[in-house]
């Protein structure tokens, strides 16, 4: 059983604003029934202010809901102010979602674009986009937008936030390189780490000092700690903590949550990481 | 969550069973007064495993077998995996296996990771359903090869309650000398077995879908049929499953089997009977749905039905508002973004595999609660359709 918080509920259960406004001057029509949710959300807009939102929504308690907090947030904004809302401002309304349920929220913010883009006569850029999983029909400018917005790290949140990838899994590949190219773009980087299956001992050193001293070492040092590469055996990679890292109770945590999580994302997904103590 | 009295309309008995009032009442003097351990000298322990062995006879009966051929496992799951893994030992030149595209994860995923398991890579061939979900049998019989090691078939589909002719599946199997096994969890206790006239080499089946316990399971072994333990350790169960017996649940599965024995005609009639009631009653009431699974060759407990145009969890959780438990085949409620690989399989449109429920009934389910159900459901999903973009109305 899904774990919804009550505004959830008790939005899925009295979703406010249901129907379709006749002459709505702006229309967004997102999702299929293949997808297994859609939502199309109707604005009535005077002077570029919406003065009445209306959604009929095929999807699960947390697609009702997130249609119903979205109708809820925009009525009364004005179109340049509602173009704001993000997939994290519906799901903050509704305290919050699964993770596995965030796509919901993202349906929601892609309808209130396409409503704003139509009221406006304008082509969604996302539209244009190359598709990269098939299954959902979810564009390369889309997942690397979801990348962005929300801070993404790994393909299993890409496909929690835009289901692409949740099909057959065959653009799992594609995923990561376009993650780790959103991700490196973001940092201002510009050397992408192309995963290997076969490495050489010293260029899988030579990757895990590049991930350490990019992403992992100035994390660390933003909370006083550091980091130091002792030694890598096979897939067995020893690392020293430093600096308050050391007296951290968290630091086991660190270790597997964080570093080791990242360098499998990043370098070689058999890696395992050990405290030299 | 409320139970007893009846404040909970139970629909959901191919997911898990109330535990019956008299398997309770055989199991609790083993978690009291008689705790000791059956591999003992003393009399105190021993005649816990007295208990044991009576458990063994009771369910080798309801299966009609032999008792040595009836090891205790954990569950089906247990089952299933030494099962398989016990016929890839034993035919070590084969590399082929087949089986369904329909499978409980316990086999499917099983399958799906053998090299991981085995070290060696098979070639798994997976049957295809029709739109009712049933086999094609020349398409099996092409299927089996020099090569393959075993066939894993289900009895009973756990999502559409459809039915299997494993009698002459295990047949042909036989006939070629391949081994044939069995996930009869959701069959066993709802459909007469009688294990000793047929060519099953291997069956697993599991307490907690007919009235006992969960953590307690089957792995049924024909006599002369090769195993290997999956859990090595002592000496207990022959030396085919180590550890220490669950002593409690095994004497409750015992007693459950016994019960299944009795309640076997009343499954069959009075329980059918209100399943169909309940089938009939929503196809007549709720326009644009439909069955899944073939009518005919069905569990009697079973019923999964498909809304057109509105989602399953969806459908769940306003059941829910009422107290009514079954489950969906959506993806929304397993986690994954795509509806069951079940319906999948089955070809169920996409219009429709997202909005199935399946209705499973046991003994304990009554008229009133059929009427219920068949009360609430036509607003439920007649409300959900008010709000769905695609409802093209009534």
């Amino acid at each position: 059983m899904w774990e919804y918080t009550d505004t959830v509920t008790e939005h899925f259960q009295n979703p406010r604003n249901v129907g379709e406004i006749p002459d709505a001057q702006g229309t967004g029509d997102v999702g299929s029934l293949a997808c297994g949710d859609a939502l199309k959300l109707t604005l009535k807009i005077e002077n570029d202010c919406i003065v009445d939102a209306k959604f009929k929504t095929f999807g699960c308690a947390s697609a009702i809901a997130s249609s119903s907090a979205l109708t809820e947030m925009v009525k009364g904004m004005k179109v340049e102010d509602a173009e704001k809302i993000t997939n994290e401002d519906i799901a903050d309304f509704l305290g919050g979602l699964p993770k596995e349920k965030m796509h919901c929220s993202v349906m929601g913010r892609e309808a209130l674009e396409a409503a704003i883009a139509d009221y406006r006569g304008l082509v969604l850029p996302s539209a244009e986009g190359e598709i990269v999983c098939e299954c959902f029909g979810v564009t390369d400018i889309e997942v690397s937008r979801a990348v962005k917005e929300s801070n993404l790290r790994s393909v299993e949140e890409i496909t929690n936030f835009t289901k692409a990838g949740g099909g057959c899994g065959k653009c799992e590949d594609k995923l990561r390189a376009l993650l780790l190219e959103t991700v490196s773009e973001d940092l201002k980087t510009v050397p992408v780490i192309k995963k290997a299956k076969k490495m050489t001992a010293l260029q899988k050193i030579k990757q895990i000092e590049e991930v350490l001293d990019r992403e992992i070492r100035p994390e660390l040092k933003k909370d006083g700690g550091d980091i130091e590469l002792i030694d890598v055996d096979g897939d067995f990679v020893t690392v020293s903590l430093r600096g308050s890292c050391t007296s951290c109770t968290n630091s086991e945590t660190t270790l597997k949550e964080y570093v080791e999580k990242k360098l499998r994302e990043l370098v070689l997904d058999s890696l395992i990481v050990e405290e030299d103590k | 969550m409320t139970t007893g009295e009846n404040s909970v309309v139970y629909m959901d008995n191919n997911a898990t069973t109330m535990v019956a009032p008299e398997v309770i009442e055989a199991m609790m003097p083993f978690l009291t007064d008689y705790y000791g351990n059956p591999s003992s000298m003393h009399t105190f322990g021993g005649q816990v495993g007295e208990a044991v062995s009576k458990a063994r006879a009771d369910v080798s009966q309801l299966l009609g077998c032999d008792v040595e051929e009836v090891t205790f496992t954990s569950c089906g799951t247990e089952s299933d995996s030494t099962a398989i893994l016990s016929a890839l030992r034993a035919a070590p030149d084969k590399r082929h296996i087949v089986t369904t595209r329909v499978e409980h994860p316990a086999i499917k995923n099983l399958c799906e990771n053998i090299s991981s398991f085995t070290g060696h890579k098979y070639r798994v061939t997976r049957l295809k359903v029709s739109d009712e979900g049933l086999l094609d049998l020349d398409e099996y019989v092409r299927a089996l090869t020099e090569d393959t090691a075993i066939v894993s078939v289900m009895w009973a589909n756990n999502e559409t309650g459809v039915v299997f002719p494993i009698a002459e599946m295990a047949r042909m199997a036989k006939n070629r000398g391949i081994l044939f096994h069995t996930d009869a969890v959701q069959a066993v206790g709802k459909i007469p077995i009688k294990l000793k006239e047929l060519d099953i080499d291997y069956l697993s089946m599991s307490g907690h879908k007919l009235h006992a316990p969960k953590g307690v399971g089957v792995l049924y072994v024909k006599k002369g049929t090769a195993y290997v333990p999956y859990m090595s350790g002592g000496h207990q169960e022959g030396g085919r499953r180590g550890g220490t017996e669950n002593v409690a649940s095994i004497v409750a599965l015992g007693r459950a089997c016994r019960l299944a024995e009795e309640m076997m005609e009343e499954e069959n009639t009075r329980v059918k009977r209100l399943r169909d009631k309940l089938e009939d009653g929503l196809l007549a009431s709720i326009p644009r749905s439909l069955l899944n699974g073939n009518k005919e060759n069905r569990l009697p407990n079973t019923s999964n039905i498909s809304f057109e145009f509105v989602e399953g969890e969806a459908i769940l959780l306003h059941m829910n508002r009422f107290n009514i438990c079954a489950s969906s085949g959506s993806a929304c409620t397993s986690g994954s973004l795509e509806p069951s690989h079940v319906l999948r399989a089955m070809g169920v449109p996409f219009t429709a595999a997202h909005g199935s429920i399946r209705f499973s009934l046991s003994i304990y389910n009554t008229e009133q609660e059929i009427d219920f159900v068949l009360d609430k459901m036509p607003q439920i999903i007649s409300d959900l359709r008010q709000m769905s973009p695609f409802w093209p109305g009534d």
